[in-house]
């Protein structure tokens, strides 16, 4: 081949390259693109719970597997008057207020909550970044606390309300939140944590309590739990046509783009 | 000279050719959002959990002498990779980011867009690659066409085919009909384990399918593991794609590439017509 030639297709593949680049970031950018991509999101999710048993738990690793240097993301302590008087207090005065589609809502103190059902689990951490911690948890079962708050038939989402606000937003859609369907709801590993490696959970990652839902990634595991409330729609409006929650897509993350459905 | 005629023979079929370029999309797509996905944490470590303190692989931006530069640690080696590398982008408008802005999609750091496009096209690939699976072991592509035969397996052929590789001397004629044992090699590695790797590991990652499948994830000695060797493997693609190429145009890049594209391709024979 000649000098030339080969220049030739160097410089049509770097224009190529060139073009690739331009077209790639202007598709990331298009709504419809997104729509089409975002349909991946419904596969997976179809496909894990097709084969996967409703209850086939995440594996539960041995106390020597512990992290000791487990990370904490997003809020490390909530910048609002109200949390810090319940720290202050040392959450004396903090109730879980569980209502929504429920028949009997619950408001329940951080001794009653101690005196549920619980689950003690060592298990693997993993953010959305790619990073995995191991931890162990110790809170009480979400599933059974939900049957006596008793949810109504058209209850299908669990969505968790907390103290911390990552942005700050004229709308109150800073505020973070997150929602989980009822199959999470009553996993059996799926617990509201009060304690993290033997000791009252740290502030850092999420006192007085923290969802975990471990067959899902870090973001859905809210930390600072203040509110749960049973809804039917994560995108339901009110009368001016603004989304109730958030912006509508079930949690702080997924409203910003992430997937709702983070078991991948 | 006299008697060698140019005759154009069937090489590649529909399916063939159509998985091809489908896979060429995925993976160029899958690799630029992988990378993308990365850069939201450039470390990797081996086992269940992060070591965070002592990554095997790392890319950061460190103030050396009171200058940023982009640092990269491979065990207890590192480099100066600074705008490649841990800190890239124009003069003035550098970044702290692992991989630099040409290789991700989409350009800026946008973990979120990363992701959709990586699963999208992750269902692509694996979809192409078993109608690809499929079709090649009940049509007997595979078979006849990548799997070596015995006389191709002796030593003897094999350095012989290394040696005029070397030498970039590529089968001429009659041998250029099929492919040569290195190329029969290397294809089968690539779909017989970087591919089928890449999507187990790929799928360790996920804290679902760890739920669905428990055991999968201790072929790779836990997520961490999974995670190096789904960018190792990435990397061995990256590796297989830059030779691939280069062989491409250094043997006859228009007829190589019309016989992917219209499955005709063109060799040259002693004699008559074939």
């Amino acid at each position: 081949m000649t000098t030339n030639r080969r220049g030739w297709l160097g410089a049509a593949g770097a224009s190529l390259a060139g073009l690739w680049l331009t077209a790639c970031d202007k598709l990331a950018n298009d709504p419809k693109v997104n729509g089409v991509l975002q349909k991946a999101e419904g596969w997976t999710m179809r496909a894990q719970r097709a084969l996967t048993d409703r209850k086939a738990l995440a594996r539960e690793f041995s106390p020597a597997d512990i992290s000791p240097d487990f990370r904490a993301n997003g809020t490390t302590r909530p910048d609002s008057y109200e949390y810090e008087t319940l720290l202050a207090g040392n959450f004396a005065d903090y109730r879980l207020a569980i209502g929504g589609l429920v028949e009997r809502p619950l408001e329940l103190s951080m001794a009653e909550l101690r005196a549920l059902p619980s689950r003690t689990q060592i298990t693997r951490h993993d953010c959305v970044e790619g990073w995995s911690s191991i931890g162990k948890w110790k809170g009480a079962r979400l599933g059974p606390l939900l049957d006596r708050a008793g949810l109504k038939p058209n209850a299908r989402y669990i969505v968790f309300h907390c103290a911390d606000s990552l942005e700050l937003t004229l709308d109150g859609t800073g505020q973070y939140y997150e929602s989980i369907d009822l199959i999470d709801a009553y996993h059996p590993q799926t617990i509201l944590a009060y304690e993290m490696n033997d000791a009252t959970l740290p502030v850092r990652h999420g006192a007085p309590i923290r969802l975990r839902v471990e067959r899902q990634l870090g973001y859905k595991h809210a930390k600072y739990v203040m509110r749960i409330e049973a809804v039917e729609r994560l995108d339901a409006v009110d009368a001016n046509g603004q989304t109730v929650l958030g912006r509508g897509k079930g949690g702080y993350w997924p409203d910003r783009g992430y997937e709702w459905y983070a078991g991948i | 000279m006299a008697d060698k005629t140019k005759v154009m023979i069937r090489r590649h079929t529909l399916v063939t050719r159509i998985t091809h370029w489908l896979n060429v999309l995925a993976v160029s797509l899958l690799l630029m959002t992988g990378l993308q996905i990365f850069n939201a944490h450039p470390a990797l470590y081996w086992g269940h959990a992060s070591t965070f303190a002592d990554p095997w692989l790392s890319m950061s931006k460190q103030e050396i002498g009171g200058e940023a530069r982009g640092i990269t640690r491979v065990g207890d080696a590192t480099f100066d990779t600074t705008g490649v590398l841990g800190w890239s982008g124009k003069p003035g408008a550098r970044e702290a980011r692992g991989f630099p802005a040409w290789a991700t999609v989409p350009s800026w750091r946008d973990l979120a867009s990363g992701r959709r496009w990586h699963f999208f096209f992750a269902w692509l690939f694996v979809i192409n690659g078993l109608v690809y699976w499929l079709w090649g072991l009940l049509g007997g592509h595979i078979r006849r066409d990548v799997l070596p035969t015995r006389a191709e397996l002796s030593p003897r052929h094999i350095l012989h085919e290394i040696g005029a590789h070397a030498r970039l001397k590529f089968p001429k004629g009659e041998a250029a009909r099929s492919y040569n044992v290195i190329q029969k090699a290397t294809y089968l590695a690539m779909i017989v384990a970087v591919l089928p790797v890449m999507v187990l590991s790929g799928l360790s990652m996920s804290p679902g399918f760890n739920a669905t499948v428990p055991g999968l994830i201790d072929l790779f000695g836990g997520r961490q593991g999974a995670r190096s060797v789904h960018f190792i493997s990435a990397g061995l693609i990256v590796a297989f794609v830059l030779v691939h190429v280069g062989l491409v145009v250094l043997s006859g890049f228009w007829n190589n590439m019309r016989s992917m594209i219209t499955g005709r391709y063109a060799i040259e024979v002693e004699g008559g017509k074939a």
